[in-house]
């Protein structure tokens, strides 16, 4: 009878404290009564940050510490040595190694360039309101729907010096004749194969990413602008791009940071080659992590690139940030 | 007489041992490479399986990721293996790591003699320190780096006059290495029944091994050595010789006449693929795809022979071909060493030949109707005699991609001369060799 009397006067003032608070058995309430604000928010949080710790921290500082030694994970009973810095020494003394990161930086610095340039214009132009729009709009997203490595591989054949499509396309265009230039096997032209495949398939992406910009802008700012006579030209200057601006640079964050570990795409299509010419720092380092298993170097070079993405992720936020306040 | 000794021994300790009445039924797993030959495994295992009542599973890996998979399996201390197959030049990581077992007291007691195998193939496939008697293999699968041709075509008169007249001799099998550059040439862009065709399939894989054995079926005719006394990694005037060079510098000189365009990237698979499309007139391979070639209804039969690599300086042929090992990890060893008993009797490996596998059992090398059982039979035994292999070394991975890298830089990439490109083989290996505290 008590009960029910209690039950009815809770439903009376219910609210979602109560609520919770009549759904904690006596028990745990009892025990839970003692902590402060403070205890109760660590029980909460404290397994989001074991996890952490044990699946992103741990391994870090684990990784930093190998980086110092000779160690090998293929012979677990060879005496470990500390080498000091001579791992980094080597890495950045070496000029293949310097090699790979032009590649990288070639590799990156065009895909983003060209995503930007073509994904923008594909977002500025489906957002005009025209027949079959959602179906443009699914037919070009499709290539990024794909896996990487069925990607490569039918790029593969389309860069096929005797068969491939692409080439006779160029040949079509050029008068060339389709087997007189290999993209995939010419030092000149095998980076700028991988380019032009990763902008096919990820151009969608930074498209998608402007398309929800350029309709996050609402419609009386242009209608503000006409009334001001202010041309298209202007419009578009002074309207749409700060305003897509945070967008655009969300869409080279993400895609900057995915470029700059490649890995999949590339060695379907080259394997690194011709010689060391498409060899991206990730494929450098999974051969020298597991192939040759020279885990302590491979720690150091880990280390040294995320460093990199690092820093130049920091900055590039606070660089996003301040055009966001703006 | 001595094979049917042979038989009448490998029977009895058969009978002796009882397998298949008082083991226990073990599911065994055998793991190698995807390839022509680990189907006939398959089919010759079926005998083993009724005989002691194992199951045999395989786990056959494509060529291009087999030492990746295998070597991380290994090293994991993984138990997905218990008997690999493993390419010749693991056997001093398998052995040194501890992930083979050693098989010296099996041998001797089950009565296994490695004077039964063919001595290149026991030196190669089995034992670890290169020279001594440990064995941590038995020969299972002899192989060499050959070529074949559209036979056909050489034999066609207009083809024939042709080459007569622009080389002044009779189209036939090279002799050297020159010749065969010749002949490729000869056929490069060449136009055979209405289709334009090239000289030759070589291997310019970049990845995992290809272009280093395909480079090394130059080299090694050259006289090419790893080293100026074996043992001793004094690289310096040997890896970078003279005749090393003049080899290195064919091969980039074959590769930009001789081979189909877009082959950038190439190994077993696309040498096959061109051959059979008719693309090319000859193609490197591993003797272990000939069985395959030869049975091919389009260009197989009388379109195709075969030939050992040819010599130059001296003969030399690029080793291919595995031992089978009984993995450390393996908690099903006696069933695996059962498999390893089975395999090694000559009546075994006599089917094993018949099905496509190569033999290096003695009794079925040196039977009389060996060199006719097939037509690249005795081109296999030339081979095998002149047979040279990588370094074997633990960090065989480490040299391997080293030299992966620096003749694909100046072959396929035309970056450098052959010298600088030796000369940066010696200074990375060198370095992997002072790493190992051998040097």
């Amino acid at each position: 009878m008590g009960h029910l009397t209690t039950g009815k006067l809770c439903q009376m003032t219910e609210t979602p404290l109560t609520r919770a608070a009549n759904a904690t058995p006596p028990s745990v309430a009892r025990k839970i009564k003692g902590l402060s604000d403070r205890a109760i928010a660590w029980i909460f949080v404290g397994p989001t940050i074991f996890l952490l710790l044990a699946i992103n921290i741990f391994p870090l500082i684990w990784t930093i510490n190998l980086s110092f030694t000779n160690f090998r994970a293929n012979r677990p009973n060879r005496e470990v040595e500390y080498v000091g810095l001579r791992n980094y020494e080597r890495i950045l003394t070496d000029t293949d190694i310097w090699l790979n990161m032009q590649a990288t930086a070639h590799f990156l610095f065009w895909t983003i360039v060209l995503q930007v340039l073509i994904g923008f214009t594909l977002a500025y132009l489906i957002n005009k309101k025209f027949k079959g729009n959602d179906l443009w709009t699914t037919i070009i997203v499709l290539p990024m729907m794909l896996s990487p490595a069925v990607v490569g591989n039918f790029w593969k054949f389309l860069y096929q010096p005797q068969i491939g499509l692409f080439n006779y396309i160029v040949a079509f265009f050029t008068g060339k004749d389709p087997s007189s230039f290999e993209m995939l096997g010419q030092v000149n032209l095998a980076p700028w194969s991988i380019v032009i495949v990763d902008t096919w398939m990820w151009t969608p992406f930074v498209m998608l990413i402007c398309l929800a910009g350029l309709r996050s802008i609402p419609d009386y700012i242009y209608e503000a602008a006409e009334i001001d006579r202010a041309s298209k030209w202007r419009q578009f200057w002074t309207i749409t791009v700060p305003m897509v601006m945070p967008f655009l640079m969300l869409a080279v964050l993400f895609r900057g940071i995915e470029n700059f570990k490649m890995f999949d795409l590339v060695v379907q299509l080259t394997g690194g080659g011709p010689g060391s010419t498409t060899e991206l720092t990730s494929i450098n380092l999974k051969r020298e992590a597991f192939e040759k298993w020279r885990t302590g170097y491979a720690s150091a070079y880990a280390i040294i690139l995320f460093v990199t993405v690092f820093g130049l992720a920091s900055i590039y936020v606070k660089a996003l940030n301040k055009v966001k306040e703006r | 007489m001595k094979y049917s000794k042979l038989t009448a021994v490998s029977a009895l300790s058969l009978a002796a041992a009882g397998f298949g009445a008082s083991a226990q039924a073990e599911d065994l797993t055998l793991c190698w490479a995807a390839w022509d030959p680990a189907n006939a495994l398959v089919e010759l295992s079926k005998e083993f399986e009724a005989q002691s009542g194992h199951t045999m599973n395989f786990e056959f890996i494509p060529w291009p990721n087999f030492a990746d998979r295998m070597l991380n399996e290994l090293n994991s201390g993984g138990n997905l293996c218990d008997l690999l197959i493993g390419d010749s030049q693991w056997i001093g990581g398998g052995a040194e790591n501890g992930h083979y077992v050693k098989l010296n007291d099996f041998f001797d007691a089950e009565g296994i003699s490695m004077g039964d195998f063919a001595d290149a193939t026991v030196y190669a496939y089995s034992t670890w320190p290169k020279g001594s008697e440990n064995y941590y293999a038995l020969p299972a699968m002899g192989d060499a780096n050959g070529w074949f041709y559209r036979k056909d075509w050489f034999e066609r008169d207009d083809i024939r006059a042709a080459f007569q007249e622009a080389t002044g001799r009779e189209l036939a099998e090279p002799k050297t290495q020159k010749e065969l550059l010749e002949i490729a040439q000869f056929f490069q862009e060449r136009e055979i029944d209405g289709q334009t065709v090239y000289g030759a399939a070589i291997f310019t894989e970049r990845g995992s091994e290809g272009i280093t054995m395909g480079v090394t079926g130059a080299l090694y005719p050259w006289g090419f050595k790893y080293e100026n006394t074996p043992g001793s990694y004094d690289m310096e005037g040997a890896v970078n010789s003279p005749e090393a060079v003049e080899a290195l510098e064919f091969y980039k000189e074959f590769y930009e006449t001789a081979t189909p365009p877009g082959y950038t990237n190439s190994y077993m698979g696309e040498s096959l693929d061109a051959f059979k499309s008719g693309q090319v007139a000859m193609a490197m391979n591993w003797f272990a795809f000939f069985p395959g070639l030869y049975a091919d209804p389009n260009t197989g039969g009388d379109k195709i022979d075969f030939f050992v690599n040819p010599p130059q300086n001296q003969a030399g042929s690029t080793l291919g071909g595995q031992g089978i090992s009984v993995v450390a990890y393996s908690d099903k060893q006696d069933a695996a060493l059962e498999y390893i008993k089975w395999f090694a009797d000559p009546e075994v490996q006599q089917k094993w030949w018949d099905l496509g596998g190569y033999s290096a059992h003695n009794a079925v090398l040196e039977s009389p109707t060996f060199k006719d059982s097939a037509p690249f039979a005795g081109d296999f035994l030339e081979a095998m005699g002149a047979v040279q292999d990588f370094w074997q070394e633990p960090a065989y991975a480490e040299l391997l991609l080293a030299m992966q890298k620096r003749i694909h830089d100046y072959v396929v990439a035309d970056q450098g001369t052959a010298k600088e490109a030796l000369d940066k083989l010696i200074e990375d290996w060198t370095e992997t060799f002072e790493d190992e505290g051998k040097l």
